[in-house]
């Protein structure tokens, strides 16, 4: 059985002019194992942050449910933690206060010493020792969203929902960050579902990339599954063989088809949105 | 390292010139409130005599006659030195009761300062709490907002007649109607301030399953406080202004009573001395908020 079910999820908007609903996604259905790394790539504006919401349980959906360990969850929880494009830190609050709010929150049962130890430990883990006293500001965006990141593992959520996490972060350092990201999730091997347009993010981080028509009334065209094996480095994937068959698919969908919602010409006939085209190289 | 220099520089100029218009302006104020000593001229023995009974002028002991330094006092502009006299006389006279209505300097700045306060305090929480309720909720903003943009423009002293027939008590009369200056002001842009925090902040708490209480004073009240304290700094103000028209016109002991009671007494010195305590009163107040404030803001 799987962990994570996202399970004919339909979102509708009422229209700015109040006339009307339009339609952002349909039928979103794809079930995420445990320890997955699942990746949302697709257009600005196909519903794809939408998407996350609903499974933050920040947003609500119109029709559909989001099943987490065979239970229906509803509304924001501590087993769903987002790492946010914003970065959401507390401008008010230290780096280790912000991760701190967050761990007192999860262990309300700890003592002062145990939450101090477990802040620390992912304060750690980020490489942001010596960076606990200071506030956001005094931070570059690389640096937030370590903190961040240490935030949302810190917690040790059931899912990790990243929302386009590196999209505000600069070329390089964006890189790198990448690369530390592969690393914590080797460890902790949590089941992640990643929003993003960055298709080379989405290669080196996931197992498999939904692919999403623009939208209006967007849907899951096809499952990309990322056949390269872990342990995966930025260098080290460019060399695999299925490296610029993936990257080439998924810029070709992006470009080609995401605005007809069309899959490959001869596998239309056998998708609908609930049951997409699954690639596999 | 010019940079540093150039800073140090140019406060010390302003040092300067600060120090300079003050100087200016003391013997320009000097100048002008000056009076020639008095010169019997043409007048006749009669004429000075008349002068003599009416009080205007006094024999002198080597027989002339000069102004009287008691009937001087209020004719006219008093210059700095008088004022300089008047205000040595209070200020020694600071800690000292003379009677129900005539106490020390010291005194009514403590009355003024703590009506001030308590007015100011009160109208803050109560704001505060209200600001945040509108904040949070946007359909009750909306449904209040009108009679905020009503109640806000009214200036406090307007409240008075109603409040005095309505308590019957001078004393809570002047700290309501400090009240009701800074009430506004902090009103409005704490709902602003909350309803403005950036969602973010809000999902995070969300997530976290943050407790109403905690959400409150961990992620609303620090989110929205620069915002806040821009509102209540305004109350600050309106509040300043309206404490001394208050203890004027309801003759409650402090600073702006004296104000009112040197113009009685036409002691004109008097007046200008209680303006400038008022003014140090600002100051002071000013500066202690300044300092708490410092101690909520944060940078984005």
């Amino acid at each position: 059985m799987s962990f994570l079910e996202i399970d004919h999820v339909t979102k509708y908007f009422s229209s700015p002019s109040g006339t009307g609903q339009v339609c952002v996604f349909k039928d979103v259905t794809i079930k995420i194992d445990k320890g997955e790394f699942v990746t949302t790539v697709g257009h600005s504006g196909c519903g794809k942050t939408t998407l996350l919401n609903i499974i933050a349980g920040l947003e609500t959906m119109t029709e559909g449910a989001i099943i987490l360990g065979g239970k229906e969850v509803v509304g924001p929880g501590l087993d769903r933690m987002v790492v946010f494009q914003t970065f959401s830190l507390m401008p008010w609050m230290t780096v280790f206060q912000n991760v701190r709010l967050a761990v007192r929150a999860a262990y309300p049962d700890w003592d002062r010493e145990k939450i101090a130890a477990h802040v620390r430990k992912y304060i750690e883990l980020v490489g942001l020792n010596g960076a606990e006293d200071k506030r956001p500001t005094a931070l570059s965006g690389g640096m937030k969203q370590r903190v961040g990141l240490a935030r949302a593992f810190s917690i040790e959520p059931k899912v990790l929902l990243l929302d386009e996490p590196f999209a505000q972060i600069d070329a390089l350092t964006r890189g790198v960050i990448q690369e530390e990201l592969v690393q914590m999730w080797s460890k902790t091997r949590n089941t992640v579902f990643m929003v993003t347009h960055d298709v080379d993010e989405a290669i080196l981080l996931s197992d498999r990339i939904m692919l999403m028509t623009n939208g209006p009334a967007a849907r899951i065209a096809e499952i990309v599954d990322v056949t390269i094996p872990r342990p995966r480095s930025r260098d080290s994937i460019i060399e695999h063989p299925h490296y610029y068959k993936i990257r080439n698919h998924v810029i070709h969908f992006l470009v080609r088809h995401a605005s007809h919602g069309d899959t490959a010409e001869e596998d239309r006939s056998r998708t609908d949105a609930a049951h997409p085209l699954v690639v596999r190289f | 390292m010019t940079g540093v220099q150039g800073q140090m520089g140019s406060r010390k100029d302003a040092w300067l010139i600060s120090g300079t218009m003050l100087v200016v302006f003391l013997v320009a104020w000097h100048l002008f409130t000056l009076r020639a000593a008095f010169d019997p001229g043409v007048l006749t023995e009669d004429q000075l005599q008349t002068m003599e009974f009416n009080g205007d002028i006094i024999r002198t002991a080597d027989g002339g006659y000069a102004w009287n330094p008691e009937k001087e006092k209020v004719k006219g502009v008093p210059g700095p030195l008088a004022v300089l006299e008047k205000a040595t006389i209070e200020l020694g006279e600071a800690f000292v009761k003379k009677g129900t209505n005539d106490h020390g300097i010291a005194y009514l700045v403590v009355y003024t300062v703590s009506r001030f306060a308590a007015g100011f305090l009160a109208a803050s929480v109560v704001a505060i709490m209200l600001g945040v309720l509108l904040g949070l909720n946007r359909v009750l903003f909306r449904a209040v907002n009108p009679y905020i943009q009503i109640l806000k423009p009214i200036s406090p002293l307007a409240w008075m007649p109603l409040l005095l027939y309505t308590v019957k008590d001078p004393k809570w009369t002047a700290v309501l109607v400090v009240f009701m200056a800074s009430l506004w002001p902090t009103l409005a842009t704490t709902a602003f301030g909350v309803s403005s925090l950036r969602k973010d902040y809000l999902h995070v708490a969300a997530i976290l399953q943050l407790s109403w209480f905690k959400r409150l004073y961990k992620v609303i009240l620090p989110g929205a406080a620069p915002t806040i304290v821009n509102g209540l700094r305004i109350s600050f103000g309106s509040a300043l202004v309206a404490v001394v028209p208050a203890e004027m016109l309801l003759g409650e002991l402090g600073v702006g009573y004296l104000s009112w009671i040197e113009w009685n007494n036409l002691d004109i010195s008097g007046v200008i001395f209680a303006i400038l305590v008022v003014g140090a009163v600002g100051v002071i107040l000013d500066s202690g908020f300044n300092k708490l404030a410092g101690l909520v803001m944060y940078q984005e």
